[in-house]
């Protein structure tokens, strides 16, 4: 038999301009189902103007990633159980960072076009992707197997990011992390890219992006390794200046 | 379309010190800055503490002996205390950069923080008992 809790679900709204507020919502839940699941039941049966993106529901499009009770959060694999409890309540708000559309939709633009810009793939041969527990040598027909990268560009990095909260330049952690992950030895003129003042050294190590990251990427970790790469080529520089 | 609201700018920096939603990282983070800007505060008071010297040997043991309280003292040991909080964070920071402990920063902040703790408290009681 499944438990039904009373929550108050607080949503942000805000069109075309206008102060951002909430309306408040009173519903009915399981506590075992999903925040986009109230969310689409407030919007199905009391407010069809709720505007928010989602897709798939099982944490690959990357669509309905949401700040919920200050956190971000993918809502279609966050529990309400997780977030809240009975009589409790649930505030659902646009991702910080991006320019907010209506509601909760944010224009995702920037993300994209950057995640372009430094060669992020979205799929990659299984034998460069990162594996718990690879076998210590791929056999060699593995090598012409592709999967889909971690990274499903939900933006939630960006928005936990103190530092991209202040600079519209910066690329930010899922941008980094993409960079990493296509290879700085394969792709060497990305060097340049992120070493830079709104590359790497705009990071400042709070690490909230690998916090948030609904996909182990764990973009605070890579971007720690362009910091390593970026190092060690200034050294090199440096003495074959000399 | 008006899509104005929500985007990055230097003037949202008063979101560097907002403690929510904020995890481990994020606390570090917060903790770097406000004890950066106590101790650029600190320099500049030290500054002019040191200008007392112009106005020679009396006019700097006036002022010593006016800052001989428990409240200045307390003061100092703030200063102290946003020294080894920021060094002791500062190494976690460095590390991290060369690849060091990046899986584990969580961890290495707990551990800097409970020696930071230690410290600050034996100087401290040294500092009161003098």
């Amino acid at each position: 038999m499944s438990e039904h809790w009373n929550i108050l679900l607080k949503v942000s709204r805000q069109k075309q301009g206008e102060t951002p507020r909430f309306d408040d919502f009173k519903i009915e839940v399981d506590p075992d189902e999903y925040v986009l699941d109230a969310v689409e039941r407030v919007w199905a049966f009391m407010d069809r103007t709720v505007c928010f993106r989602h897709a798939c529901h099982h944490s690959t499009c990357g669509a309905c990633g949401m700040r919920v009770n200050d956190v971000e959060k993918l809502t279609c694999i966050t529990y309400i159980r997780d977030v809240t409890h009975d009589g409790g309540t649930l505030k659902v708000e646009p991702l910080r960072n991006f320019p907010v559309v209506s509601d909760l939709v944010v224009d995702m633009g920037s993300l994209y076009n950057r995640l372009e810009l430094v060669g992020a793939r979205s799929v990659l041969p299984v034998p460069e992707a990162e594996i718990e527990n690879p076998p210590a040598t791929w056999p060699e027909e593995y090598g012409q197997y592709i999967r889909l990268a971690d990274c499903i560009e939900c933006g939630l990095c960006i928005s936990a990011c103190p530092s991209a909260a202040t600079s519209s330049d910066y690329l930010g952690p899922a941008v980094l992390a993409g960079a990493q992950a296509n290879g700085l030895k394969r792709n060497p003129e990305l060097l340049d890219l992120v070493d830079s003042e709104d590359g790497v050294w705009r990071c400042h190590s709070a690490f909230e992006c690998t916090s948030v990251c609904p996909s182990f990427v764990d973009p605070g970790r890579r971007i720690m390794d362009l910091r390593t790469q970026v190092v060690k080529r200034r050294f090199v520089n440096l003495f074959r200046k000399a | 379309m008006d899509i104005r609201h929500n985007r990055p700018s230097p003037t949202k920096f008063w979101n560097w010190f907002n403690p929510v939603g904020r995890q481990t990282g994020g606390w570090a983070f917060i903790l770097h800055r406000i004890t950066a800007l106590g101790l650029t505060f600190y320099l500049y008071l030290h500054l002019a503490v040191l200008g007392q010297l112009a106005k020679g040997p009396e006019g700097y043991d006036g002022f010593l002996a006016l800052v001989r309280n428990p409240i200045a003292i307390a003061g100092e040991l703030l200063v102290v205390a946003a020294g080894i909080l920021h060094g002791l964070n500062g190494i976690r920071i460095i590390l991290t950069t060369f690849g060091l402990s990046v899986t584990r920063q969580k961890q290495l902040f707990y551990v800097l923080m409970v020696i930071a703790l230690v410290v600050i408290l034996i100087f401290g009681s040294r500092m009161f008992t003098a």
